[in-house]
C-alpha cells in the first residue's frame, strides 16, 4: 500500500501524483519506471517516472486517464492509497556527455522526459527541449523542463501556445540551425515514429522510450515484445529505450491498438 | 496404538503389518480419484480431483506392504518417510500423517497435488514388480495434507527456538517456500522477498485453479508465517532493494528461487500479431489477475484457440481455455503423444474435457487480418526420425504437407528459460550460457560464498517437487555454514 501524498491536475486528464515508495525514490534512475496496482483485483499498469525525492521518500507519477484502471488513479486523493507500487523497473537511461542532445517530448512522455533532460544537463551536456501537444492546456512541466534545458521550443497542433506545427517542424528547426549529437524522444508511438524517421535522414542518433502493453513488467509474460533491428525484444526488462532507427514503430503502434 | 514414534520396528506398525496377510493386502484393488465430470467442470474452475475419503485412503494405504527398504523414499526428491505416514494413514492417525510429511516437506497439499508422483515415489513401488499398480501414494498425500487443513487448528505449530540469524529468500515460489520452512523450522529469521503483489510464485501465477487452487497455497503459505517466516511484496531484488542493501538490513545468508520466468518463443513469421501469446501471459492473466473473472485486467477471449507445446502449461492452456469458453481448443506438438513432457494425468484430463489433439504437427507461420490480429496458423505436418540428445525421436517435416488452420488466438507454451533480472544484478555471481545460477550440485552454493540457489532459476525449467528439493537441500547446507561460522 502506498500513500498517495499529493495530486495536481495538469488538464482534465491529466494528473501529476505524489506517492510514498521510500525504496523505490532511493533505487530509481532516469528512464526507469513503475508498476502500479488500484484496488484489489486492479490492473497491472506501468507508469513511467517524473520525479522523485528520496529524503522525503516520494515519487512523482503523472497519469494521463485513457482507460478505467488508469481513470480508477487519478481518482485517488491524498491520503488514500494505491494497492501495490513495483519498481524501479527496465534500463536506466544512458547518461554521458554527447555535446548536444534535443529531448523531444509529447503530450505525458514529457514526465518521464523531464528526469532524463535533468541527468543530461547535469552531465555537461547543452540540452535543447521540444516539447508538444496538441494545444496549450497540454503542455506539461515546461518551467521543470526550462530549469535545465538551455533552450525550451513549444510546438501545438492548434497553435494555441508556441509555435503551430507538429513535433518534427520543431524537431526540424533545432537540426537545421545547429548541430545534435543525440536525440531523445519519448510520446505517442506514432510521433516517435515520425521524429525518428526524421532524424535517421540527418543521421543523428536517437532513443525513443516505448510504452507497451505489460502485464507483471519483470520479463515474465513477454506482451511487451516489439522487434528491434529484427529481433524480439521485451520493453520491461531490455527498454524502455531502444535506438529508435532500428525500432519497427509499425509493428508497436499495431500491437497497441491490439 | 497412540505413540509418536515412526519407526518401522516400533510396536504399532509391526502390529499393523501383522493385521493383515498379503493375500489379503494383495487383493485391494487400487483407488480410484474421484473426478468432477468433465461437462460440468469446463463451465466452471472447480478443482477436478476431488480427493479421496478417509475410508478409501485407509483402504488404500493396506496396499503398502511396508517394505523392509522401502524404494519409494528414494524416489522422492524431498525423502519424505512414505511408508511411515501411509502406515499412519492405514491406522486411522491422520494427524501424525500429515506431520510426518510435514517434517521433509513444507507444501504437503501443494505436492500432493501437483507432483508427477508415477514418475517419482510411486515408480519405485514393490506393486509394480509384481504387476499390480502402485501404491496411490500421492493421493494418500493429498489427503493426508488436506485432513490437516481442516482439522489442523487443534494442533499447536511445532516449537521453534530462535537462533536470531537472519536469511532473506528471493521468489516466493516452491523452491524459496521450502526453503524459508525448513530454515525456521531449525531457528533461522527468515524474510521472504516477492516481486509481483501475490505470495507463491508460480504456484499463484501458473498453475490454475482447477488443479490447484489459491486456497490451498495459501494455507500452506499462513503455516509458515505461523512459524515466523516474513513475507515481502513488491520487492524486487536487484532493483527495488540491491544485494548490498540485503547485506547492509543484516542478512547473513541469501537464498536465490527466482524461477525461470522468461517465456520462449519460436522465432517464426507472425509470432508478434495480437493474439499470439505466451501461456505466461495467458495464465498469468486468468489465474492472477483474474482476468475474465472480475479483475480489471482484459482477458484473451476467442473461440478457436490453438496451444503450442505437449507440457504440463500448454495442458493447463488449454483447459483454461475451454473454461474461458473458447468453443474449439486445439493442441498442437510437434512430437507424438508419447513423447509429451506432460503428466498422462493431465493429457488424460485435457481429452476428457474435448481438447483436440494435433499431434506431429509443428507451427511455422501465423497470419494476420489487415488489423494485425491473427487469423490463422500454418501447420507442417511431422514424422518421428531417430532419436535426439533427450532420447526422445525428434520430428523431422513430412516435404510438401502444410495445412492452414483457421484461430483467432495462438498460445505459445513451448518452454521458459531463466529471467536474468536477479543473477545479473549480483557481482561475482557466475551465470552459464543458458543464463542459470551455477551451482554446487551437492549443495547448492553458488559462486558467491553466502548465495545459495535452487528451483528453474538454476534447472532451467523444472517440477515444483524438485525446485523444493533444491530448496531444502540449500537450506540444509546454508544452516550448517552459518551455524559453524558462530
Amino acid at each position: 500500500m502506498n500513500k498517495i501524498v499529493s495530486k495536481e491536475f495538469f488538464s482534465e486528464n491529466v494528473a501529476k501524483l505524489v506517492v510514498e515508495a521510500p525504496l523505490i525514490a532511493r533505487a530509481r534512475r532516469a528512464g526507469h519506471f513503475v508498476i502500479v496496482r488500484c484496488g484489489e483485483k486492479g490492473e497491472r499498469i506501468p507508469l513511467t517516472i517524473a520525479d522523485a525525492d528520496p529524503a522525503a521518500g516520494t515519487i512523482t507519477l503523472v497519469v494521463q486517464g485513457v482507460g478505467e484502471s488508469t481513470r480508477k488513479i487519478n481518482a485517488l486523493n491524498p491520503g488514500e492509497f494505491l494497492t501495490d507500487v513495483v519498481g524501479p523497473l527496465g534500463q536506466a537511461t544512458r547518461i554521458e556527455r554527447y555535446g548536444t542532445v534535443l529531448c523531444c517530448g509529447g503530450g505525458v512522455g514529457v514526465a518521464p522526459l523531464l528526469p532524463i533532460i535533468r541527468a543530461m544537463k547535469e552531465a555537461g551536456n547543452r540540452v535543447v527541449s521540444v516539447l508538444a501537444g496538441r494545444s496549450k492546456d497540454l503542455i506539461i512541466l515546461e518551467d521543470e523542463v526550462r530549469a535545465s534545458s538551455d533552450d525550451v521550443i513549444i510546438m501545438t497542433d492548434d497553435g494555441s501556445y508556441g509555435k503551430q506545427g507538429l513535433v518534427t517542424v520543431g524537431v526540424e528547426d533545432v537540426i537545421k540551425r545547429e548541430k545534435v549529437d543525440k536525440v531523445v524522444t519519448i510520446g505517442p508511438a506514432i510521433m516517435m515514429k515520425f521524429v525518428s524517421l526524421l532524424t535517421k535522414k540527418y543521421e543523428i542518433p536517437t532513443e525513443a522510450s516505448l510504452n507497451a502493453i505489460m502485464v507483471d513488467g519483470t520479463g515474465m509474460c513477454g506482451a511487451c515484445r516489439v522487434t528491434v533491428g529484427g529481433k524480439t525484444r521485451f520493453v520491461c526488462v531490455e527498454g524502455p529505450e531502444f535506438d529508435a532507427h532500428e525500432i519497427d514503430f509499425d509493428e508497436l503502434l499495431m500491437r497497441l491498438k491490439g | 496404538m497412540n505413540d509418536n514414534n515412526n519407526d518401522r520396528n516400533a510396536a504399532w506398525r509391526e502390529e499393523l503389518r501383522k493385521s493383515m496377510t498379503a493375500r489379503e493386502r494383495n487383493a485391494i484393488e487400487r483407488v480410484e480419484m474421484p473426478q468432477l465430470d468433465p461437462a460440468y467442470r469446463i463451465t466452471c474452475n472447480e478443482e477436478v480431483n476431488q480427493g479421496i475419503s478417509a475410508e478409501q485412503a485407509r483402504r488404500e494405504a493396506q496396499r503398502c506392504l511396508d517394505c523392509p527398504n522401502p524404494q519409494c523414499v528414494t524416489g522422492c526428491p524431498v525423502g519424505i518417510d512414505i511408508p511411515g505416514f501411509v502406515k499412519n494413514i492405514e491406522r486411522g492417525e491422520f494427524g501424525k500423517a500429515a506431520a510426518t510429511i510435514k517434517r521433509t516437506s513444507s507444501l504437503p497439499a501443494v505436492c500432493g497435488r501437483v507432483c508427477p508422483q508415477e514418475k517419482q515415489c510411486e515408480s519405485r513401488c514393490i506393486r509394480l514388480k509384481m504387476k499390480q499398480p502402485a501404491v496411490a501414494i500421492g493421493y494418500l498425500e493429498r489427503f493426508a495434507a488436506d485432513w490437516q487443513l481442516v482439522h489442523g487448528a487443534e494442533e499447536a505449530a511445532p516449537e521453534i527456538v530462535s537462533n536470531g540469524i537472519k536469511v532473506a529468500v528471493i521468489g516466493s515460489g516452491p523452491s524459496g517456500l521450502s526453503f524459508a520452512g525448513d530454515m525456521a523450522r531449525r531457528g533461522f529469521d527468515v524474510t521472504v522477498y516477492e516481486a509481483l503483489h501475490e505470495i507463491g510464485g508460480v504456484l499463484k501465477y501458473g498453475i490454475p485453479e482447477f488443479r490447484l487452487p489459491n486456497s490451498i497455497v495459501d494455507h500452506e503459505i499462513d503455516g509458515l508465517r505461523k512459524m515466523g517466516v516474513k513475507f515481502v511484496k513488491n520487492v524486487l531484488v536487484g532493483r527495488t532493494l540491491t544485494y548490498e542493501d540485503i547485506h547492509a538490513e543484516g542478512f547473513k545468508g541469501v537464498f536465490v528461487g527466482s524461477g525461470a520466468g522468461f517465456p520462449r518463443f519460436m522465432n517464426i513469421a507472425g509470432e508478434n500479431l495480437n493474439g499470439v501469446l505466451s501461456s505466461n501471459e495467458y495464465l498469468t492473466r486468468i489465474n492472477l489477475m483474474s482476468a475474465g473473472r472480475g479483475g480489471d485486467t482484459p482477458a484473451p477471449i476467442a473461440k478457436t484457440i490453438a496451444v503450442i507445446g505437449g507440457g504440463n502449461t500448454a495442458m493447463d492452456s488449454t483447459r483454461t481455455a475451454l473454461r474461458m469458453g473458447a468453443e474449439r481448443v486445439i493442441l498442437v506438438y510437434r512430437r507424438s503423444e508419447d513423447e509429451m513432457p506432460a503428466r498422462r494425468e493431465e493429457i488424460g484430463h485435457a481429452r476428457e474435457e474435448g481438447v483436440e489433439f494435433m499431434t506431429l504437427h509443428n507451427p511455422i507461420e501465423y497470419l494476420g487480418d489487415e488489423k494485425g490480429h491473427v487469423r490463422a496458423m500454418r501447420v507442417q505436418r511431422m514424422e518421428l526420425g531417430e532419436p535426439d540428445a533427450s532420447g526422445r525421436r525428434s520430428p523431422v517435416p513430412v516435404e510438401g504437407a502444410i495445412e492452414e488452420i483457421p484461430v483467432d488466438l495462438v498460445i505459445v507454451a513451448v518452454g521458459v528459460q531463466p529471467n536474468q533480472l536477479v543473477p545479473r544484478s549480483i557481482e561475482g555471481l557466475e551465470v552459464s550460457r543458458r543464463n542459470t545460477i551455477v551451482v554446487n550440485e551437492e549443495t547448492m552454493q553458488s559462486s558467491v560464498e553466502d548465495l545459495y540457489a535452487g528451483g528453474d532459476i538454476v534447472r532451467g525449467g523444472a517440477t515444483v517437487i524438485l525446485a523444493m528439493g533444491d530448496g531444502r537441500r540449500a537450506a540444509e547446507n546454508m544452516a550448517k555454514q552459518l551455524l559453524d561460522k558462530n
